[in-house]
This record gives C-alpha cells, structure tokens and sequence, in this order.
C-alpha cells in the first residue's frame, strides 16, 4: 500500500491496580484507513483508544501519531478528536457553538471558527439546527453534530467510540453508510471501536478483533471472516459450526481430520498442527451443501428443523451420533429447490476449502 | 346526552383536586404561621412608636425609619439630612457577607468538586466529616475561633514557630477575623450544593474539551461552571443571606469597630435598652434589600437563560 503509518501502538499494556486491561497490543494503522477495534465488551477496545486519545495513561509501551511519541502528552496537546459513545455534547451551546469550539480553542477567529463549524453543518447535513440546543435534537442529529464537531478541527486521526450504539437499526445502517463517504471525502484516519462485527466487517479497511486485553486477529473483513486464526475469532466474527476433531494424517499443506462421530474432513492449511492432535474445525453454515441423493463423499445426515431468518433458510441436522451442525441455505429459486423438510435423509457436502482447521 | 353526567375519570380529576386543596392545608399553615405571622408583626411593629422600656407603644409613628435615614441635628429639630452612619453599617455588612461569600466559595468549590469526583464508596464519608463541626453550636465554634486567632493563640504560634512572621499578626478585631468568622459559620452551606451540582456533571464533557483541545482552566471555567452554575448560585445565596445577618462573628471576632446589621438589630431587642421599632424597621430594610438583591440576580439569570 506504501501509506504513512497514522497511529503506530508499540506494545502498549494498560493494568488498573491489579487488573491487567491490555496486555501488550502493537499495531500499526495506516495514513487513510478505515480501521476497526472489533471485539466484545470488556476486551479492552475502548481502553486502546482512550489511551490514543489521551484520556487513559500507558502502563507501559508506546504511542506515535505521524512518528511523534504522544503518549505522555495531554489530550488537548493532541492532534486526534474523538467522537464520543454518548456524543458528550456541551448542553449549555448551540449546536454551531459545540462544532466551533475546537477551532476556537486552536487559535482560530471567534469568525472563522463559526465559519467552517457551518461548513461542517453542511457536511453532515443539519445546517438548518445551527441555532438549537442538543437537547432540541433527535439522536441521530446529536450524533451528526458530535461528528462535525470532531471532525472540525480537521484532526490527523478521528477516534470514534462506539459511535452508532445507540440508534436504532435503520439509522445506524444508514450512519455507516454515511461515515464510509465522509472518511473518503476528507481522507482522514478513522480508528473506530464497535462490538458490532457486521457494521467492523462492512466498514472497515481492516478489523483488529480483540479479546481478554490481547490482539486475536488483524485483517481486511475477507481475511478475518474466511480465515480466521483461532476459536475465538471463528466463533466471534459471524456464524460457524466449531467441531472437535483429531488430526489424522498430513499431506504437504493440509490436514485431514476425523470428527468425534469418525467422520473425515480436508483443511487445505494445516496451522501446523501435528498428526494426532487434538483440534477444532471451523465450517461456516454456508458453506455447508445438502443434496438429497447419496453419493461418495457426502455426510449422511437427518433435518432437524428449518429456521427462516428472511434472507436465507437455516436447517439443522443431526449428523451420525448425534452431532449437529448447522447450514445456510440462500432463500431464492436456486436455493430453496434444494431446502428439505425436517425428517428428511440428506447428504451434506463441505465445500472445498471451507473447513479451516484452528490449534487454539 | 347534552348535559350528561360527566365521566367516572372526571370525577376522579375533580375529587383529586380537591382533595389536593385540603392535604395541601398543613404547609400553608406552617408558611402563614411560621413566615408570614412573623414578617407582618416586624412590619406592624416597625410603625409604632417605641416604649423607653423595650417594647411598644400602639400608636403609629414614621419614628423609626426617620430615625435610620434622617439626621435631624443633635436636638431632633433640623430639617432631614441623609443620616449616614446605619447606611454605613449596611454597606459595611453587604461588604463583609460578600467577602466571606467569596472566601466561602474559593475554598468550597474545590472541596465539592473533590468530594464529587471521589469513589461513590467514600462520598458520604466525605460529606459527613464536613458536617461535623457544625454539630456543636455556633456561639461555642465562634469563640473556639476568637481563642484560634488572638495574638497568643495558637495560629500565630505556630506561624512565628515555623519563622513565617517575627511578631503575632493582628487577627483579631479586624474585617479579615468576620469575614473568616463567617466564612466557617456557614461553608457547608456552599459545599454542600455545589457537590450535588457536581455529582450530576457528566465528566464525558470535560474529556470532549480536553479532546477539543481545551486546557483545565479552559475547561473549568466553559464548561463545568456553566455546567454546575445552579449549585454555586445556590451555595452563594445560602452563605451571602445569612452572613447580612449575623452577629456572632462581628461582636466575638470583629470588635466594637466593625458593627454588621445583624449586631445593630440585635442591640435593639437586648435587655431594656432597646428600641423594638427601629430594630424591626431595619429588619424590615434588611429584608427588602435582600430580596431586591435576588430579584435583580433572578431576572438576570433569566435573561442569561434566554440568551441564545
């Protein structure tokens, strides 16, 4: 890619007394980048960007913006503006007030500042509630005006914590579409923290998934959801059928694997896992196939039940033993040809390459 | 049905309401008892004429407010020149209540702001150990500070123990010993307000000017005051009141030179030298110049308010 690194975290560690809340996180975010935390609460996402900010000290470790060392600076002496989980709009201004008060406090004219904090109004498209008080606005309007008000000081990076957690499923959908443009437009780094894995996997240039204060994975949204690099991830980041199973032989890159029930399955990459081992293999349920006439290599299996969820139709089935797993079947034309009632004896296929085998 | 019965929820309202009227009768009576009786009796009393004794003659006269602003000469029988010295007396006491006010508001901010922003565990530990001192009565805590002050008490002893002063500052007997009197007769009166204004802060705001590039004096003086403005208006009001009023600290720490409002009327209504309507006639300018005092404050905190 050739980009500047934005923000380069060198094995920062956060620990409140004896808790340890990071545990030694290096990452290296790009100049232009979309980038995502992504993880569950408690994981210390939000802690990382405080500490990007400048609103939590570093344990140990540290921070560069543009290849300055910033972790002992102040937040106020640092060039990021943070957009914040419950806007943390100033009640006593005017929305125009609240967008101008950070180039004000930059230096700039009580003019100018009002000027560009209009310019920003328009770019988040509330320039007619200029005059209002927050609390005159609706959620989805604070949130625009919290955006604009980090966005006006044309900050290096722009932290957003959880920004969209609040607004209700249409708005946020349409936030993020929003957001996606508004970082292109301005060409600014986005470092944005949500536990939501469709809005990171949607949004984002890369995702850093984390759990439990360590980085698990980071990757473009392809890499993270076909190829994740252990349990927590695979389970994390969309649906998947995690099955226990034992490595049986090696064969150059792959690994062929017995399931509890005996039954076999190929993972093209073998993790470098040893032949004998105890693992886990992870197949997402789309990748799982049902046909309705024997073959060769299919997985005999019964139809549990049929879940419609819109979109597609989810089906379990019992495999030998009592093992069950779960598929995604597409709810078009195509697909529901091939949707069985529950009952029914099938055949399940693995698509080649779709079982990703996981050491830890 | 023109003229109906009017619904089972309207008779509900109706019987509400009244209902309302009579359970609010026990505050009433307690305001009329307790405020308004007593205001009405100082008003009538200012407009009778005074018995030598103490007490009044019911006979109305314009004596007693003649007697705070005219100056009629040694023998009572000049033409009315402004009569300065309870003008003095007031102006003196505005001063000094004002002065503590702000002493008690230098001192009590930072302490609420403290006790706010501890664990929640430890706030009521913090507020409690504030409030202990007032448990004992104000007489005693006022002369515990006479005996603190004096020249060969303990401040000024340990001030020339660790060699800060040479000779014992003159303490006692000054403005600065009232305004201290003061200041420590009603501190939890600021504290106590201003905390409650600052627990309910939202501190995300300090960190969005922070993030905005705001120093910590910035940020103070934006964003928190506006924030917790109602509690330190009410912490001001409830030092500043009293203060006008009192007597303790000026006649224990203040000497004869330094006379407040609250000595003066008090002087009127002790033993048998005083004269009840010309205490009750400054009682009753007291009374008015506080309220227009806080009228002018209200209307301007309105007009603040409405300012967009």
């Amino acid at each position: 890619m050739g980009n500047p690194v934005a923000v380069d975290v060198r094995g920062a560690v956060k620990r409140f007394g004896e808790f340890t809340a990071l545990e030694a996180i290096s990452l290296s975010i790009l100049d232009n980048e979309f980038f995502t935390l992504l993880g569950p609460s408690g994981c210390g996402k939000t802690t990382l960007l405080r500490m990007i900010a400048g609103f939590e000290a570093v344990t140990q470790g540290e921070i560069y913006l543009y290849e300055e060392e910033i972790e002992t600076l102040p937040p106020h002496q640092r060039p990021v503006n943070t957009v914040f989980q419950n806007y943390a709009l100033f009640p006593h201004m005017t929305v125009l007030e609240n967008v101008a008060f950070g180039l004000e406090m930059r230096g700039n004219s009580k003019a100018d500042a009002a000027r560009r904090a209009g310019e920003m109004l328009e770019l988040v498209q509330l320039p007619q509630f200029a005059t209002r008080k927050p609390a005159q606005l609706s959620g989805g309007q604070q949130q625009r005006v919290a955006l604009a008000r980090a966005l006006a000081p044309s900050p290096k990076v722009l932290l957003l914590d959880e920004p969209l957690s609040a607004l209700d499923l249409k708005l946020r959908k349409a936030m993020q579409m929003e957001l996606k443009s508004i970082q292109r437009e301005t060409g600014i780094t986005f470092i944005f923290v949500t536990h939501d894995q469709e809005e990171a996997l949607t949004m984002s240039d890369r995702v850093a998934v984390m759990s439990a204060g360590r980085l698990q994975q980071l990757g473009d949204a392809r890499e993270i959801y076909e190829a994740p690099k252990n349990m927590f991830v695979a389970d994390f980041i969309g649906e998947t059928n995690l099955l226990k199973a034992r490595v049986t032989a090696l064969e150059g890159a792959s690994a062929s694997c017995a399931l509890e029930n005996g039954l076999t399955v190929v993972c093209d990459d073998a993790a470098g896992a040893a032949s004998g081992q105890d693992v886990h293999v992870s197949i997402r349920p789309e990748r799982l196939t049902m046909r309705g006439d024997g073959g060769p290599e299919g997985w005999p299996a019964t139809v549990a039940q049929n879940v419609f969820v819109g979109t597609d139709v989810q089906t379990q089935l019992t495999l030998a033993k009592g093992l069950t797993v779960t598929t995604r079947t597409q709810n078009s034309g195509a697909g529901r040809a091939t949707i069985f009632d529950a009952g029914t004896e099938v055949f399940v296929d693995v698509e080649p390459g779709a079982a990703r085998l996981l050491v830890s | 049905m023109a003229g109906g019965a009017p619904s089972a929820s309207g008779v509900a309202t109706e019987t509400y309401a009244e209902a309302r009227g009579w359970l609010l009768l026990p505050a009433w009576a307690v305001l009329a008892i307790f405020v308004l009786a007593p205001v009405l009796m100082m008003l009538v009393y200012s407009f009778l004429t005074k018995e030598f004794r103490g007490g009044v003659i019911w006979e109305f006269s314009l004596g007693a407010y003649d007697q705070f602003f005219c100056n009629r000469g040694l023998f009572g029988d000049e033409p009315c020149a402004v009569e300065w010295t309870y003008i003095a007396i007031f102006w003196r006491s505005i001063w000094q209540a004002g002065l503590a006010t702000l002493l008690a508001l230098l001192i009590g901010f930072p302490t609420a702001y403290f006790i706010a922003t501890r664990p929640q565990r430890t706030r009521a530990v913090w507020v409690f150990l504030i409030t202990i001192p007032y448990w004992v009565n104000l007489l005693i805590r006022t002369v515990s500070m006479r005996f603190l002050v004096r020249e060969e008490g303990p401040l000024n002893n340990a001030l020339m123990g660790t060699g800060l002063i040479d000779a014992p500052l003159q303490i006692i007997n000054t403005n600065f010993a009232v305004q201290l009197g003061l200041f420590y007769s009603y501190l939890p009166f600021m504290v106590l307000p201003i905390y409650a204004s600052v627990e309910r802060y939202n501190f995300a705001l300090s960190e969005a000017a922070a993030d905005l590039y705001a120093t910590k004096w910035v940020t103070l003086r934006r964003i928190i005051l506006p924030a917790v403005r109602p509690g330190v208006i009410a912490g001001c009001i409830l030092v500043f009141v009293p203060s006008l009023g009192a007597f303790l600290a000026p006649d224990l720490l203040g000497g004869a030179k330094n006379f407040m409002i609250g000595s003066l009327i008090e002087e009127q209504f002790k033993g048998n030298a005083g004269n009840w309507p010309f205490g009750a006639a400054a009682s009753m300018i007291l009374l008015t110049l506080v309220l227009i005092l806080l009228m002018i404050f209200a209307r301007q905190q309105r007009r603040a308010e409405g300012a967009p």
